[in-house]
């Protein structure tokens, strides 16, 4: 945490009441505060325009009423109720049905400072009076305050408002509502208006940076008081179905290994690892040049998947689904009928659409739907970043495949030979099998290689086999010689 | 405290008036509970009214704690509040109204030379 804290903290002197969490419902945000927001208590969400604050505030109220029979009121100081309905039905929540039924309400507070002239002493009364109304009239146990720095806009006597906000938020404590509180990033301070001195709780920050045109979102949890949460920053993704962050699972190396296996989708190739091919749950990776068949490896091993009838979920950045089908029909794999049969879901989008994160986050979603038994990943050098970027996200991908067992497939444009001082090395640290193909620039057909580079915990083939493109498929014409040399690898 | 007014119909309107642009002011005071400031408030601005709108003027009080549904309307978060409904536009100021000046300022009977807005 690097957030100042208070040093003398009063509540820790007594042992602290078990803290009970309020969960957000929103998919990754709940394993990093590990359950929700702290129940009954305040927590300040806050970052810079247009980094998905309201939204957050919104989904949280939203399943609150929805989902956790918590209703909630969002009190909105800057847009109008109206406004805020197109938004949420933006992202696909409606609003329209919980307020009639009375499980959301929305209370607009407008303060227009060019009619407003102040003389002497007031306080905030009035706002206390309107938020117990709303809260009453849907019974809330979770209220959003939109921004409550608009009120210093609103308002002259910053004094006055600070004390009022101090006792808006012990309030509300005292109510036992969990409340959100939105905030505007400052300059250096978390806040505009300093709120997080009063909201002490639990303070997430979110971030919306763009490097080299593509926009990333990130959230951190700053400080959860009395509770463990992950510190780092996650990215995150805001998309027709509302909010994602990752990691889903926690990142921690605790996934079960497997022995089952599952084929490559070519014999002579399941051959070179024992006549049983990869292990099921593990990361394989797929390099080579431009060219070299990485494609038609994959199209293989997802045709043999479909075979057996699992789901496979292909993610190709390069071409349209219906030209990658096309394409691996030149080589006799028809996998058309594996769409057609719902076993197959291809994937297509540019990969400069959004950051390596963010197209991680929608395969997360799509995994969560489709639930697959393989995934296929072609290719995963399009994306951009630097390497330990890549390597960071590729992590939270490959553990959140492995807790599941689903088997990752990742193809990769590996120029020229192989080169130890190669970054992409950072990359292949994480698979646990590494095929290297190349294809010499001269010979035509039998100048295609094939070498496996690493299989962890299981023996294979060390020798380099040639292969050759044909319209049925790849094939390796080289007599399976001397093949059986196996060695183990740990 | 409560609301004391009737509405303001337009049949009072032939009440005798010295000119036609002298409307009536329709004057809200909205408080929570007649707490000391709020007595202060309405005594403010009672003495305001009689020396500058006398005969012209009519004061609703609005107790929000008794109402609590009304403060939205006239979009209430400060206590004493005071809304001008008439004549327009809608004007609010809110305090104890212990500064006539600016309470006249605030009111448009007074212009704003060297009052301007001083939010400290």
């Amino acid at each position: 945490m690097s957030e100042p804290r208070r040093p003398s903290s009063k509540r820790t002197l007594k042992p602290t009441r078990e803290l009970t969490k309020a969960p957000t419902g929103i998919l990754g945000l709940d394993e990093v505060t590990g359950g929700g927001l702290p129940r009954g208590r305040p927590t300040l969400v806050t970052g810079g325009p247009g980094c998905g604050k309201t939204l957050l505030a919104l989904e949280f109220l939203v399943h609150g009423a929805s989902k956790y029979g918590e209703p909630g009121v969002f009190v909105t100081f800057e847009e109008r109720a109206e406004d805020l309905l197109d938004n949420a039905r933006s992202i696909g929540l409606d609003l329209d049905d919980l307020i009639r039924r009375k499980r959301l309400a929305i209370e607009y507070v407008r303060v227009e400072r060019s009619e407003i002239e102040e003389t002497g002493e007031y306080d905030l009364e009035a706002l206390f009076i309107r938020l117990d109304h709303a809260l009453n009239a849907v019974k809330a146990t979770r209220i959003i305050l939109d921004t409550i720095e608009s009120l210093f806009a609103g308002l002259g006597d910053a004094g006055i408002l600070r004390a009022e906000l101090r006792r808006l938020f012990a309030w509300l404590k005292d109510r036992g509502v969990t409340a959100v509180i939105t905030g505007e990033r400052g300059v250096n301070t978390l806040t505009r208006q300093g709120l997080e001195e009063y909201v002490s709780d639990c303070v997430i920050v979110l971030d919306h940076r763009v490097t080299d045109q593509i926009s990333t979102r990130r959230l951190r949890v700053v400080k959860y008081r009395g509770s463990q949460h992950g510190t780092n920053e996650y990215p995150f993704l805001i998309d027709t179905d509302g909010i994602v962050v990752l990691p889903i699972t926690s990142l921690q190396l605790e996934h079960k290994a497997t022995t089952a296996r599952i084929s490559t989708g070519l014999d002579w190739l399941d051959a070179m690892f024992g006549n049983k091919g990869y292990f099921r749950g593990s990361s394989v990776l797929l390099s080579g040049g431009a060219g070299s068949g990485k494609t038609s490896f994959a199209a293989h091993f997802i045709d043999a998947a479909c075979r057996r009838k699992e789901r496979v979920l292909c993610f190709v950045f390069e071409e349209s689904a219906s030209q990658y089908t096309r394409n691996m029909g030149s080589i006799g794999l028809d996998l058309e009928t594996w769409v057609g049969k719902g076993l197959l879901t291809i994937d297509a989008a540019r990969p400069t659409l959004y950051g390596l994160e963010s197209h991680l986050a929608k395969m997360h979603r799509l995994i969560d739907a489709a639930h697959p038994t393989a995934v296929v990943v072609d290719p995963l050098s399009s994306f951009g970043g630097s390497a330990s970027e890549v390597a960071g996200t590729l992590i939270r991908m490959i553990d959140y495949l492995k807790s599941r067992q689903i088997t990752g497939l990742f193809t990769h444009l590996m120029p020229g030979r192989l080169s130890a001082a190669d970054n992409e090395v950072g990359v292949s640290s994480l698979m646990d099998t590494w095929l290297q193909l190349s294809s010499p620039s001269s010979g035509n057909a039998p100048g295609r290689q094939l070498t496996i580079l690493k299989s962890r915990g299981m023996p294979h083939s060390t020798l380099t086999r040639t292969f050759m493109m044909t319209d049925r498929g790849v094939r390796s014409d080289s007599s399976p010689r001397q093949s059986g040399r196996l060695v183990a690898n740990r | 405290m409560s609301r004391k007014t009737t509405r303001l119909r337009p049949a009072k309107r032939a009440k005798p008036r010295r000119t036609r642009q002298k409307e009536a002011w329709n004057l809200r005071l909205y408080i929570a509970g007649a707490t000391p400031r709020a007595t202060s408030a309405l005594e403010n601005l009672k003495a305001i009214c009689e020396q500058h709108l006398t005969g012209q003027y009519r004061i609703e009080v609005i107790d929000l704690l008794k109402h609590p549904q009304l403060a939205k309307g006239d979009q209430i978060v400060a206590v004493p509040t005071l809304v001008r409904h008439l004549p327009p536009p809608v004007k609010k100021i809110i305090g104890d109204l212990s500064d006539a000046e600016r309470v006249l300022v605030g009111l448009d009977l007074r212009r704003r030379d060297r009052t301007e807005p001083s939010h400290e």
